[in-house]
C-alpha cells in the first residue's frame, strides 16, 4: 500500500524548495536593482562594454568598407550596414521602454522609470539614423527620398512618439505622475512595434521585406551579412553602454534634486 | 549628379555626428551630475541614508 502522507510531505518539500529558489532570485534581481548598487554595477561594466564596442565598431567598419559593393546596388549596399541596425534598434530601444513601463505600473521597480526615461533620447537618435539613412540609400535606389508606405509611416510615427515622450518628461514637475503616464503612453504606443516589424508583409510596400529575421534564414549573401552582424552587435552594445551610463546620470539627476529639497527644509525649520 | 559614394559619405558621416553628440551629451550630463552632488557633498549636505551610515 502507498503511504499518501510520505508522499504528500515529500511533494510539499519539492513546492517549498521550488518557492525558496524563486524568492531567492528574486530577491537577487531586487538586490540588483537597488539604485546604490546599480550605480557600483555600472562603473565596473561601462569600461569594458565602451571598450568592446569601440572594438567591434572598428571591426563593422573596416568589413563595411573592405567588402565589394553588390552587383545591383553598387557602393550604396553600405548604407545597409549603419541603416538595417539604426533601425532594428529603434524597435529594441522601444520594446526595453515597453518592459520598463511595466516595471514602472506593475511592480513599482525602483529602476524602471530611470530606465524608460534614459532610454528615449537614445531611440529617438536611432530611429532618426534610421530615417535618414533609409531616405539617403532611397534615393538612388528607388529614385525618391520618401513615399507614404506603411513602413516609412510607421517608423516616423515611432519617432514622432519618442519625441513626445521626452517632452512629456521634462514637461512634467511631478516624476511620480510624469512616470505613470510616461508607463501608460509607451505601454500605448508598444502596438506600432508589430506593425513596423510586419507593415511590409501585411501591406504593399516600396520598402523590401525582411531579409535577416526571416523563417527560412537569411535571405543575403554571407558577404554582406557578416559586416551587417558585426555593425548590428557594435550598434547594440553602443545602445546597452549609453543606457547604462544615461541611467546613472538619471540617478544622480534624482540624487542632486532630493538633496537639494532636504536642504531647503532644513534651512525652512532654522528659520 | 550625386554619386553613389556621395550618397554613402553622407550616411556614414551623419550617422558618426549623430552618435558622437549622444556619446558627448550622456559624457557631459554625467560630469555637470558628478560636479553637483561633489558641491552638495562639500555644502554639507549628504542624503539620508548616508547620514544614517554614519550614525553611531
Amino acid at each position: 500500500m502507498i503511504d499518501t502522507s510520505s508522499l504528500k510531505r515529500e511533494a510539499f518539500g519539492v513546492k517549498e524548495s521550488i518557492m525558496s529558489e524563486n524568492s531567492l532570485a528574486i530577491r537577487k534581481f531586487s538586490d540588483l536593482a537597488n539604485p546604490t548598487r546599480f550605480l557600483g554595477l555600472a562603473a565596473r561594466v561601462l569600461p569594458w562594454l565602451a571598450g568592446l564596442t569601440a572594438v567591434l565598431f572598428a571591426i563593422g567598419l573596416f568589413l563595411s568598407f573592405t567588402t565589394d559593393g553588390d552587383y545591383q546596388q553598387g557602393e550604396t549596399v553600405r548604407i545597409m550596414y549603419v541603416h538595417v541596425p539604426a533601425a532594428w534598434l529603434s524597435m529594441m530601444c522601444y520594446t526595453v521602454m515597453a518592459m520598463s513601463a511595466l516595471g514602472t505600473l506593475v511592480w513599482r521597480h525602483p529602476l524602471a522609470d530611470v530606465s524608460a526615461r534614459a532610454a528615449a533620447p537614445i531611440g529617438a537618435c536611432f530611429t532618426f539614423l534610421a530615417l535618414v539613412t533609409g531616405s539617403l540609400w532611397g534615393k538612388p535606389m528607388w529614385g525618391t527620398w520618401w513615399v507614404w508606405d506603411a513602413r516609412l509611416t510607421s517608423v516616423f510615427v515611432l519617432f514622432l512618439m519618442y519625441l513626445g515622450l521626452i517632452a512629456l518628461n521634462r514637461a512634467m514637475d511631478d516624476p511620480g505622475k510624469a512616470a505613470k503616464v510616461s508607463a501608460v503612453l509607451i505601454l500605448v504606443g508598444f502596438v506600432n512595434i508589430p506593425i513596423i516589424k510586419f507593415s511590409v508583409e501585411w501591406w504593399n510596400t516600396l520598402h523590401q521585406p525582411a531579409s535577416v529575421l526571416r523563417l527560412g534564414g537569411a535571405a543575403i549573401d554571407p558577404e554582406f551579412l557578416a559586416p551587417l552582424l558585426v555593425m548590428a552587435a557594435a550598434f547594440t552594445l553602443l545602445f546597452f553602454t549609453l543606457h547604462i551610463a544615461a541611467m546613472r546620470n538619471e540617478i544622480w539627476r534624482r540624487r542632486v534634486t532630493s538633496m537639494r529639497r532636504q536642504a531647503a527644509r532644513a534651512a525652512g525649520r532654522e528659520v | 549628379m550625386i554619386t553613389h559614394t556621395a550618397y554613402v559619405a553622407a550616411s556614414y558621416g551623419i550617422a558618426a555626428v549623430t552618435v558622437a553628440v549622444l556619446i558627448l551629451w550622456v559624457w557631459a550630463d554625467g560630469r555637470a551630475r558628478r560636479r553637483e552632488l561633489r558641491a552638495l557633498d562639500g555644502a554639507g549636505i549628504r542624503r539620508r541614508s548616508a547620514q544614517a551610515g554614519e550614525a553611531p
